[in-house]
């Protein structure tokens, strides 16, 4: 259970990281905290030819806070947020979400960007970035795009990442001062991916009431206007024969999956209730 | 009781280097010019082997059956003496078929293990896939595909038992289930790993190897390889856990021992975990179809039993295709007294590998299986699970008990354990609490389940079973340095028993030498008696014993010393504190083994010529086992919208009869007790349909971490085995017996209300959710409350 033999680099700029993901000719891979990637080298199921090594550049460990949103370099890690090394604009969601993903040593190196370009459907962030409307910032060739987080996620384990594409960095808009928010993921045990997750945003303030059940096959489903399903955010109000029908829809084929799902959103709803 | 003797809760001697990162796995060892071997391992569960093609440039690199043949290298062959019994043989890597995934086909050199696997990916092999046999019931139906095609059918050995089972059919409660547990992984935090090299000096072939047994890979290595035995020679470091995993030769042994010999230069294999995980899932997968006969009161009239253990593959060295089942049959009734038994066992040949028996050894499985009939019986009979336990638990006036399948139960107040365990719980509050229900929704349920393990069974046992392994007598060699200082040699080897230090207990405690002047021996057949190994929760009666033995006759011989350093006769000296007394004067087996060593012309020349120095076997007075005992309660929380189980308190109430250090008994019982809660919820290896295991890291092959492991409460009772040396009992396993039981247990009184049941462990959540949606179907429920669908 060994690599491939490859080939290193440590750009220090975004530029410099661009010019080496250029190259058609070699099989490139962009590697930030290697959580994700690590296991995957050493099962070899990823054989690249060259690794460029991202988390030496400082424009992707910084963050900017400017008017109503944050924006996180993409190697910002999620014992950064948890730590509360950056402003907090989302009435705890961020460090609150952090510090449940993985292990500590896990968390000390995965980043936001590796998170969401790995695109595990069971990881945290590609369902509470969404639940909070965060977009992503690619560069590449043809420039820069803008993408909401969750269509920057196409399928499990795929994101929309074109050629000599780099996630650059992650903008959370910051939440109104009513606004309330909820999390819960169903995990078999400590550290460990979630089978089932519920996420909630409630705002009344930019009139945001959306709802995200994620840890599915594929990617997270967001449902974007929440309140027919789960009322304004009284839990009495849960509608869950509409939720499994939601889900049923999405193609969720069995009932218990159905079941766990619905009730994970009922208690992130509980949960944005209670803050 | 001394501070340093037997029953003292000494700190462990091997901690230093353990704490320190300073032990010595195989994958510390490095030797000038080693090189790393790596598998072409079967990717398929079942099939016949066309080509293989190792490409040009690797041809001197490669090897496969053909070299082996070549030079005469012998399959593994493990045959059992039981009647019927049908003989596998393993290849050490396959030429015709391959019948599980993982199997070596290929071994392949590198200059790094990045390498080797490099050269392993460039090798071809072509298949003609045949039916693989993954299921153990299918696999004993007529007509399913043929692992060993000679056989006619895929059944190892079929043994049956019947005691008088008719006289239960009237029995007014008759319950019926069908209970299996999982096939698993031991997963010791250190894997398999062999370093390999020719001395040419001793003329021998050293093995570096993680062995619960180094003298019995020996032996069996001898046979593969066609070497003597004294061309070979184990040593077995620091070892990272073993739990029955590293109580195998495996083909990987013989592999590294045919490549050292053929290249001349060291070579190292070193398991990974997905190999781990995908070849080696080996243990635990028991079917029960089981029917208890009871009177109303609950007290049992009989178990009828048919059992089937997926035996996997081959017959592993040296325990067996088997072992479990045989055993299965044999300790069902567990420490209960019931008038009628019948049981049956299949012991069956699978498209997996060879099964191994993992701490506990088929008494998790049947423990399991008996403690939910007790439960069943106690729902059915409108009792608590505790008193129909108390109608049928052997009494400790019955003592010593002959059970039904003529286990000789040592001693012991099993009803007392049971006490014991539920006087650390208020149960009448729990039950209160349990009826008034929580505020989060969450069940609360109460389980216990009672067990009592034979450990250190020896010859006339294994005789019975005629495996290629019969312990016998076990040898101790002690010796007196010329400084004062102990050596003990003992076959046995530490995989986390901290016998370094419970050793030099007994030790000290016959001869009163500091435990830090008493070195250990063992792991390196070069340095010591040969012995069948650690296994069986043997090692405290076993090697205890031996070396207890060695020491009682170093102090004869020290005495006779010091009598004669002290003028007088030899009956009038006493030997106390490390030192001889006679009235008037005093020597110190110091001064005693300087006067032996270095001063013979001080000594007559009547003196004993074996000096300080002895090997010596010892055997219990009755060699049919100690039976040590525990109940165990847990205290659950079942989620009952998302399946989420979590244990809220644990306690174990155990008689390992004395104890040579209870801080180290202590230590076992946590460490099996995580390990049975990895069988109760967590740990399984699924296979499709094709034989494939489904897990091959973490992510998919759960264990628990400290997270999911309570803080146990522990009460020891300490009644003195009447057979062995201070009365001491194996209790190595017994942590890792009871646990999915108890807590099955548990799960199942907090749906009852629900009338579900949950029969297969692990228990996941998805398991308690079916159970849930079932019982549901079925109309089973007392409880009025909807639960999301
Ligand atoms: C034991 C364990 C448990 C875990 N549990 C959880 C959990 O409970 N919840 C959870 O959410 N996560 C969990 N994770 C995943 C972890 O949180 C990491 O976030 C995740 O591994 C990806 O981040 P990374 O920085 O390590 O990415 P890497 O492993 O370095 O990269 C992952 C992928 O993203 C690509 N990539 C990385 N950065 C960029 C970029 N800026 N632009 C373009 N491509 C990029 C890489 O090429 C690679 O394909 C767990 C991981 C482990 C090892």
């Amino acid at each position: 259970m060994k690599p491939v033999n490859f080939d290193y680099a440590r750009p220090l700029d975004v530029d410099g990281a661009l010019a080496l993901l250029a190259d058609e000719t070699a099989l490139v891979k962009v590697v930030a905290g290697s959580q994700s990637l690590g296991p995957m080298l050493n099962l070899r199921l990823v054989q690249p030819d060259l690794l460029v090594d991202i988390t030496g550049v400082e424009e992707l460990r910084s963050f900017e806070e400017s008017g109503d949103k944050l924006t996180l370099g993409a190697c910002i890690t999620h014992a950064d947020i948890e730590d509360g090394r950056l402003p907090d604009v989302t009435h705890g969601a961020l460090p609150s979400v952090a510090s449940g993903i993985a292990y500590r040593a896990v968390r000390n190196r995965g980043t936001v960007g590796g998170s969401l370009t790995h695109a595990d459907p069971s990881a945290d962030w590609v369902s509470m970035l969404a639940a909070l409307g965060a977009t992503v910032t690619l560069r590449g060739p043809e420039g820069a795009r803008h993408l909401p987080v969750e269509e920057y996620m196409l399928g499990a384990l795929e994101a929309d990442l074109r050629p000599g594409e780099l996630l650059v960095s992650v903008t959370v808009p910051k939440l109104g001062s009513g606004a309330s928010w909820g999390y819960y993921k169903s995990c078999r045990k400590t550290g460990e991916f979630a089978h089932a997750i519920g996420a909630m945003l409630i705002d009344p303030e930019r009139g945001i009431c959306r709802a995200v059940i994620g840890a599915t096959e594929t990617r997270p489903l967001v449902i974007a206007d929440a309140k027919g399903l789960i009322g304004d955010g009284d839990p009495a109000a849960f509608d869950s024969k509409a939720v499994t029908a939601a889900l049923t829809e999405a193609g969720m084929r069995d009932p218990i999956e159905r079941q766990t799902h619905s009730v994970a959103l009922r208690r992130a709803v509980e949960g944005a209730r209670g803050r | 009781m001394s501070e340093q003797g037997v029953g003292a809760s000494l700190k462990r001697k091997e901690d230093d280097r353990y704490l320190r990162g300073r032990g010595q796995y195989v994958g510390d060892i490095r030797l000038a010019g080693m090189r790393d071997a790596a598998f072409v391992r079967s990717p398929i569960a079942h099939g016949k082997i066309k080509s293989i093609h190792v490409p040009e440039e690797y041809r001197d690199r490669v090897f496969t059956a053909a070299d082996l043949d070549a030079d005469g290298v012998k399959p593994i062959v493990a045959v059992s003496g039981l009647a019927g019994f049908k003989v596998s043989e393993q290849p050490v890597l396959a030429f015709d078929k391959v019948r599980q995934v993982g199997e070596l086909i290929a071994m392949c050199i590198g200059e790094s293990r990045a390498e080797a696997e490099d050269i392993a990916d460039a090798v071809e092999v072509e298949f003609e896939e045949l039916p693989a046999v993954h299921d153990m019931l299918e696999a004993r139906k007529p007509g399913s595909a043929l692992l060993h095609e000679a056989w006619g059918d895929n059944i190892f050995l079929e043994t049956q038992i019947d005691v008088d089972i008719e006289s239960a059919f009237d029995a007014p409660i008759k319950i019926t289930r069908e209970i299996s547990t999982a096939r698993q992984c031991m997963v010791p935090m250190e894997g398999r790993g062999t370093v390999a090299t020719w001395d040419s000096r001793m003329e021998q072939l050293v093995l570096y190897t993680g062995s619960q047994m180094p003298h019995i890979v020996r032996t069996g290595l001898s046979e593969c390889l066609g070497l003597e035995q004294t061309q070979l020679r184990i040593v077995s470091p620091d070892v990272g856990g073993g739990f029955g995993y590293k109580g195998i030769l495996l083909p990987e042994d013989i592999c590294l021992g045919w490549l050292a010999l053929r290249c001349g230069y060291p070579v190292r294999w070193l398991e990974d975990r997905r190999e781990h995980l995908t070849a080696g899932a080996n243990c635990r997968e028991h079917h029960y179809s089981i029917t208890a006969y009871a009177d109303r009161d609950g007290r049992l009239r009989g178990i009828d039993c048919e059992a089937t253990v997926d035996s996997g593959a081959y017959s592993s060295y040296p325990f067996s295709a088997c072992l479990e089942a045989a055993q299965v049959a044999s300790i069902l009734p567990g420490p209960y007294d019931f008038p009628a038994y019948r049981c049956r066992t299949y012991s069956v040949a699978t498209n997996k590998c060879p099964i191994l028996p993992y701490r506990g050894v088929a008494r998790t499985g049947v423990c399991y299986a008996m403690e939910l009939m007790l439960d069943a019986v106690a729902r059915e009979a409108g009792l608590e699970p505790a008193e129909v336990r108390m109608k049928n638990l052997v009494r400790p006036e019955q003592m010593p008990f002959n059970n039904i399948t003529h286990k000789h139960f040592d001693s012991g107040d099993y009803p007392e354990a049971l006490r014991r365990a539920m006087a650390h719980i208020d149960i009448e509050a729990f039950r209160a609490r349990q009826r008034k229900g929580e505020p989060d929704g969450r069940l609360l349920g109460l389980g216990l389940s009672v067990y009592c393990e034979q450990g250190a069974h020896g010859t006339s046992v294994y005789a019975g079973w005629g495996i290629p392994m019969v312990p016998g007598h076990e040898q101790a060699t002690a010796r007196m340095t010329p400084d004062g200082g102990l050596e003990l040699r003992v076959g046995v080897h530490s995989h986390g028993q901290s016998m370094e230090t419970t050793l030099a207990q007994v030790a000290h405690e016959v001869l009163g030498i500091p435990t830090d002047k008493i070195k250990l021996v063992h792991g390196d057949t070069e340095y010591t008696p040969y012995s069948t190994g650690s296994w069986g929760s043997r090692c405290a009666v076993m090697a205890g014993g031996a070396v207890s033995t060695a020491c009682k006759e170093i102090a004869r011989l020290a005495k006779a010393v010091g009598a004669h350093m002290l003028q007088v006769k030899p009956e009038e000296v006493e030997l106390a504190q490390g030192a001889v007394y006679s009235q008037t004067g005093r020597v110190t087996l110091t001064e005693i083994a300087r006067t032996w060593y270095l001063r013979p012309q001080d000594l007559p020349k009547s003196v004993d010529p074996r000096g300080l120095e002895v090997t010596i076997g010892y055997k219990p007075e009755r060699d049919t086992g100690t039976f040590s005992y525990a109940a165990h309660l847990a205290t659950v929380a079942v989620d009952p919208e998302t399946g989420d189980i979590e244990i809220l308190d644990y306690v174990i109430a155990e008689d390992g009869g004395k104890l040579i250090n209870p801080m180290v008994v202590d230590g076992q019982i946590y460490g099996g007790l995580a390990q049975g809660i990895g069988t109760a919820l967590y740990e399984e290896m699924r296979f499709d349909g094709s034989g494939q295991p489904l897990a091959s890291t973490f992510a998919d092959y759960l264990l628990p971490g400290p997270t999911e492991v309570p803080a146990p409460k522990l009460d020891h009772m300490e009644t003195l085995a009447p057979y062995t040396e201070f009365g001491v009992k194996g209790i190595g396993e017994g942590g890792a017996i009871a646990p999915p039981a108890a807590i099955g247990n548990a799960v199942n009184d907090a749906l009852k209300g629900f009338g579900a049941e949950l029969l297969h462990s692990p228990m996941t959540p998805r398991r308690v959710l079916e159970a849930i949606a079932e019982a549901k179907a079925a109309g089973t429920a007392t409880r009025s409350d909807e639960v999301v669908s």
